[in-house]
């Protein structure tokens, strides 16, 4: 029995969620009494997951430079076996989702994602995820001799624990991939959405694609990822790769600012995962402020301006 | 070209969602019941497929006979035929296994299912399929081209777009992007009367077991209500994210 992570990497580093994943796989080993490994690609700095109580990674050195799902899953097979893993741990992020279930069939494994929390019972192995696009959580029972558990994105946190972690450099055999790369075409040095600690999203109150600098302002100050709501998108003010909601892209992330959003049953439903909402509106009326935790009755033309030179004096200082 | 495209049957986003029998069950009662959105994006690109390039578009769901009227609104919006697999849903392993017997005993060169269904959301069944079946998977697709035997196709990744090809047969998480909402179809009356005629079969299952169980639900802990901060004092509004909240 062990525990086995899938660590993901970017341009050879660690993702940011490779963290929470490991603070995860630590976690549940410590509570089976066994060790967590982990497997990664081409990771160069492969030893930092040894801050989040990984012992052992085994870092693969001759993948494919970019994530191929069925060349990866294949890979991740051999060592399940090799290890004798039980307990599989993955993220909740594009890549680990186009993954896993080839892993979990692969294996004949059972696979829950979006896992909000550790096991809640170990016999048999029960875990409470996300069900109705966020609004309700069940628990589920797995029972297979393989069991594959996503964690939830932000759902965990990461948990710092030193111990000295072994990095073995391994080049196995891949399998052919039986997809070809055509194009790819990523923002670099922005934060995603999926990765973001923080997302500032804006509606139709901005009145216009004009008037996005208000929320590239206020998301450059944070740090944060920008999004926006489906209306939004499908006017042409802003890509669909930010659309944010039930047909866009799921939010989970810890802060998430919505301008000028009036929080549509379908938008809420794919951001409310999220920790802590704050909705600006001049709409006292608007359903998302039923939603929010923190909220700002006012024009977002004055709020957002003024919130922004504010932060930028706090960040400052702290 | 032989398309199957794998219908989930999922309660309209703006249901209620409760539950019953000890929190066991979700509480059907008053429920409308649609295609599930993801599904429809690639129902709709499967029905241009066939306008354009020529076509016979199959729709597979497993579950009970409830699911029969979201299958003939399939075939009223220009499906051919129809099947369910009659056995409950109890979970994305059994449904991948289902589904991947139907495709081996029939023969399709695409498949289609939706990025994931909007009441487990687990977003596996399309994936085990391909799996199980050791054919290439796209999922989170917003973009999708037929050439001869090839498929080129767009997946939405973490911040940006990457495009795939592979050699057909395929399998396809499909979501909005594939087509446009304003392409989605509503069954007009010919359709309907059509729909009649067209094949539906009820076939037996193989009995595929799950490897996992949903066994209590829970609603999330009603929320504290709002708190609202005037809009000339955005100190206030600091002061709560970073001390309250412990989110700045």
């Amino acid at each position: 029995m062990s525990v086995l992570l899938f660590a993901e990497t970017e341009n050879n580093t660690l993702k940011r969620n490779a963290a929470e994943v490991a603070s995860y796989a630590a976690a549940l080993a410590k509570s089976l009494n066994t060790n967590s490994l982990a497997v990664a690609f081409n990771a160069d700095n492969a030893q930092d997951l040894g801050q989040y109580g990984i012992s052992k990674v085994y870092n693969i050195i001759n993948a494919p430079e970019q994530f191929d799902a069925n060349v990866y899953a294949h890979a991740l097979s051999q060592y399940i076996s090799n290890t004798n893993a039980t307990h599989i741990v993955v993220s909740s992020s594009a890549d680990a989702k186009f993954l896993a279930p080839l892993l979990a069939a692969k294996n004949n494994a059972a696979y829950v994602p979006n896992a909000v929390a550790l096991p809640n019972k170990l016999e048999p192995l029960t875990v409470k995820r996300t069900a109705y696009t966020n609004k309700a959580f069940v628990h589920t029972e797995l029972d297979a001799e393989i069991n594959i558990i996503g964690v939830g994105n932000n759902s965990f946190g990461t948990v710092e624990q030193f111990v000295d972690c072994v990095v073995e450099n391994d080049s196995p055999e891949h399998t052919a991939s039986n997809l070809d790369q055509v194009s790819m075409s990523k923002e670099t040095g922005k934060a995603t959405i999926a990765d973001a600690d923080v997302v500032v999203s804006g509606g139709r109150g901005l009145k216009g694609p004009e008037n996005w600098h208000l929320i590239e302002d206020l998301a450059d100050v944070l740090n944060a990822a920008t999004a926006c709501s489906k209306p939004v998108s499908d006017m042409g003010w802003r890509s669909h790769d930010e659309h944010v909601g039930q047909t866009g892209k799921p939010v989970s992330t810890n802060l998430y600012i919505a301008i000028g959003i009036s929080g549509a049953i379908q938008h809420l439903a794919g951001v409310n995962a999220s920790k802590v909402k704050v909705v600006i509106n001049n709409d006292p009326e608007a359903p998302f402020f039923k939603a929010a935790d923190y909220g700002i009755v006012g024009d977002a033309f004055e709020v957002v301006p003024a919130l922004t030179e504010k932060l930028k004096a706090f960040k400052a200082q702290s | 070209m032989n398309v199957l495209v794998c219908i989930s049957h999922v309660p309209d986003t703006t249901s209620k969602i409760n539950f019953v029998e000890n929190n066991t069950k979700f509480n059907t009662g008053g429920v409308q019941y649609i295609i599930n959105p993801n599904d429809e994006f690639g129902l709709t690109r499967a029905i241009w497929l066939k306008e354009k390039q020529g076509a016979q578009i199959h729709v597979v769901h497993v579950g009970s006979a409830m699911a029969d009227p979201t299958l003939r609104k399939c075939l009223a919006i220009g499906a051919d035929k129809a099947f369910r697999i009659d056995t409950p849903a109890i979970d994305g392993g059994a449904v991948a296994k289902e589904l991947a017997a139907f495709v081996t005993a029939n023969s399709y060169d695409l498949i289609i299912a939706g990025r994931e269904s909007i009441d487990y959301n687990g977003a596996m069944v399309p994936g085990m399929l391909a799996g199980l079946l050791d054919i290439p998977f796209i999922p989170n697709c917003v973009g999708l081209e037929i050439n001869g035997n090839e498929a080129v196709a767009e997946r939405e990744m973490d911040g940006g777009r990457e495009k795939l090809k592979g050699t057909l047969p395929i399998v396809i998480g499909g979501q909005k992007g594939l087509v446009e909402e304003s392409d989605l179809k509503i069954p007009n009356m010919r359709g309907i009367m059509q729909a009649r005629q067209k094949p539906f079969e009820v076939i037996a299952p193989q009995q595929a077991s799950a490897a996992t169980q949903d066994v209590l639900y829970e609603k999330p802990a009603p929320k504290a209500d709002v708190k609202l901060v005037p809009a000339d004092d955005i100190d206030q509004l600091i002061e709560l994210l970073h001390k309250e909240a412990n989110v700045i």
